[in-house]
């Protein structure tokens, strides 16, 4: 593979903006119309936050691969296998192997249970308004750890395509991208946003899929000849070994595992995730749902495998690297060198359209725990009428709107695949233990469920705050100052074991006893699916 | 629209510990968690195995098996392989053994055979 570095001419991207630009308007466009045909029958709060649960197994399954496959899977991952090899493949294997626990432990049983969101199930037998609160904060803080990444990825990207890295001009288009989501959100609602998913995750994954073929094509369809291509461009043979960026270190070692253990506990405590099991109309669909996804999203991760070898092969770490947008734009360098202009332009488009989705995704339902959860039961102590209620949730789709378009100005630089492992550390610490708890011990109490969510909540957002991401590396958010003082850039190996605990201690020791009634009745119906929320039918 | 959510109509009046006791719900209970309990532990020790061995041993990772494709490459595969087996399996599970009886007794509640105020009707117990 001679002459493979000067393919890329990074500064020719620049002649292809107006075409990249055509092809997202296109996208855009489409959505738009389709957003208002599905906004038609948007009558209810359960056609606002659940699509009147009218969506089937195989279109909910697509729609969850959706908003799964973010901006973190696409450009991260890819970035992180092209310059670190095979330490990137681990992020497809854990964001993969993940999905069990939402299958088997979660999934249906939430449908069952539940009616818009997380806090429903949560607080089903126990005392309403301090788990609801909880639940919902920790709803939002994960939202926004998630928005941030994607809203990062959306400045790497626009940086690589507009070749332009002065702070202005990124902030000018982050505010449009926000701007649209805005739009999709408050028009379609559920219903819009879901079918904005599923036509991404389509585009998306054809998209990988051509590329993919490309790649292996160019190397005769040889996965060992693709591999030994990537070890001749980054001339060391470690790409193919684990431990090129972890292994360094005992350290980044014990970083590996904690980065491990977020990963594969994280999806099934992700709100935006949990809550796209209510589109369905019954425990079986949401059933179907996640086998579709798996099989979708298991599809896809073996995609990046190839793309990053591939990126490493055949544009090589090197540029990747000094290209504007960083690690990120691995996925966009390798389009270029393989179609040109044109399919540079089809995968920016589409890894635009991932970002706006996943964040439309991302707004809904913070806006539905807002307004539900805290509105709703609490403000309004359950009195609040369905039209006030989704009223308050449309607002609040504009104020996270904003915060979000402030976010993505602020972060940019960081892996977005790593930005998304913090949320999955977050989410992890802060639901999985009162989830998994709720739905399976029967003494599991309300101060448990408080002190676990809490705990869990506090402990990875202070560890974050306090760990090398933050301040005193060369990567960090702050470089010049230095208060790290936790060693590990994810938190989930203390925080994680630490709100488990914290749900057991503060059960054990909690001398109030919940009702069994309540229990019996969430047991009964989360297994067998009695008085489960109907479809809506028009 | 009730905002305190879980109270349909249909399972408003349903004395639900009843149900509970009923070794009909007991055995679903019993089919449900003898599954995915052992299953979930298996997956996570796997997984947490492979994580171990790429972070630890990274020698026996390295070693080439075929090619350029390496025993972590491999193990890595392995896990995609197993995770869509232990999906499949679970589904098919699901299908045969939980659906069915499940379903007989959400029909009996919803037939109102577990009341409250009442004495239970119907034979829930085979």
């Amino acid at each position: 593979m001679i002459n493979v570095l000067a393919a890329v001419d990074v500064a020719a991207l620049k002649d292809t903006t107006l075409l990249n630009m055509g092809i997202f308007g296109l996208f855009v466009a489409v959505t738009m119309v389709i957003v208002f045909r599905a906004s038609r029958n948007n009558k209810t709060a359960a056609d606002y936050y659940a699509a009147g649960r009218s969506f089937t197994g195989s279109q909910n399954g697509t729609a969850i691969a959706g908003d799964y496959l973010s901006a973190a899977s696409f450009l991260g991952i890819t970035g992180a296998i092209a310059i670190n090899g095979y330490d990137g493949f681990m992020y497809s294997i854990g964001f993969l192997v993940a999905w069990l626990v939402a299958l088997l432990l979660v999934a249906e049983l939430l449908r069952n249970t539940g009616k818009f969101t997380m806090a429903d199930v949560l607080s089903f037998r126990l005392r309403q308004r301090p788990v609801r609160i909880a639940a919902a904060i920790s709803t939002l803080a994960v939202c926004f750890f998630y928005l941030l990444a994607q809203m990062a990825g959306a400045g790497s990207l626009i940086s690589l395509l507009l070749g332009i890295s002065d702070w202005g001009g990124q902030a000018l288009v982050i505010i449009v991208v926000g701007a649209l989501m805005i739009m999709y959100v408050l028009i379609g609602g559920m219903k819009g946003t879901t079918w904005v998913q599923i036509i991404k995750a389509i585009l998306l994954i054809a998209g990988a899929a051509v590329m993919t073929f490309w790649v292996l094509a160019i190397y005769g369809f040889n996965l060992s000849a693709l591999l030994g291509g990537a070890v001749e461009t980054a001339n060391n043979p470690a790409v193919l070994n684990p431990g090129l960026q972890y292994g360094k270190t005992e350290t980044s070692k014990l970083d590996f595992m904690s980065l491990g253990l977020a990963l594969v506990l994280g999806t099934a405590a992700l709100p935006h995730v949990l809550m796209r099991f209510y589109t369905v109309p019954t425990a079986k669909e949401a059933r179907k749902s996640v086998v579709w996804s798996i099989w979708l999203i298991g599809l896809f991760y073996l995609f990046t495998l190839v793309l990053g070898y591939g990126a490493a092969a055949l544009v090589g770490a090197d540029t990747i690297k000094t290209a504007p947008g960083g690690v990120n734009a691995a996925a966009p360098l390798l389009a270029f060198h393989l179609g040109g202009p044109l399919l540079l332009g089809f995968i920016s488009a589409v890894a635009f359209a991932t970002i706006l989705a996943v964040v439309a995704g991302l707004t809904i339902t913070a806006a539905a725990s807002f307004a539900h959860d805290i509105y709703a039961n609490v403000i309004a102590k359950g009195k609040a009428d369905a039209d006030t209620e989704v009223r308050v949730a449309r607002r609040t789709v504009v104020v996270i709107g904003i915060l979000a378009i402030l976010g993505g100005i602020l972060a940019n630089g960081q892996n977005v695949a790593f930005l998304v492992a913090l949320a999955f550390a977050v989410a992890a610490s802060a639901n999985l233990p009162t989830i998994i708890y709720s739905l399976f011990w029967r003494r599991f109490t309300t101060q448990g469920a408080v002190w676990s969510m809490y705990g869990g909540l506090g402990a990875a957002i202070v560890l974050i705050i306090f760990s090398p991401v933050v301040s005193g590396g060369a990567t960090s958010m702050i470089k010049d100052a230095h208060f790290a003082l936790f060693p590990l850039s994810n938190p989930g190996i203390v925080s994680i074991p630490l709100a488990f605990l914290l749900g057991w201690l503060g059960t054990v020791l909690d001398k109030k006893r919940e009702d069994t009634a309540k229990q019996a009745e969430m047991e009964v119906r989360s297994l067998t699916g009695v008085g489960a929320e109907k479809a809506v039918n028009h | 629209m009730g905002n305190e959510a879980h109270t349909p109509d249909a399972a408003a009046s349903v004395d639900f510990e009843q149900v509970q006791s009923t070794g009909q719900f007991q055995e679903l209970r019993k089919r449900h968690r003898s599954f995915v309990f052992p299953m979930a532990v298996a997956f996570l020790l796997w997984y947490f195995a492979y994580v171990l061995l790429a972070d630890y041993a990274v020698g026996f990772m390295s070693t080439k098996v075929w090619g350029n494709i390496n025993i972590g490459l491999i193990l890595g595969l392995l896990q995609f392989v197993s995770t869509f087996a232990i999906t499949g399996w679970y589904v098919h599970y699901s299908n045969k053994r939980l659906d069915p009886i499940a379903k007989e007794i959400r029909d009996e509640i919803e037939g109102h055979e577990f009341d409250k105020h009442g004495k239970r009707v119907g034979g829930a117990n085979k």
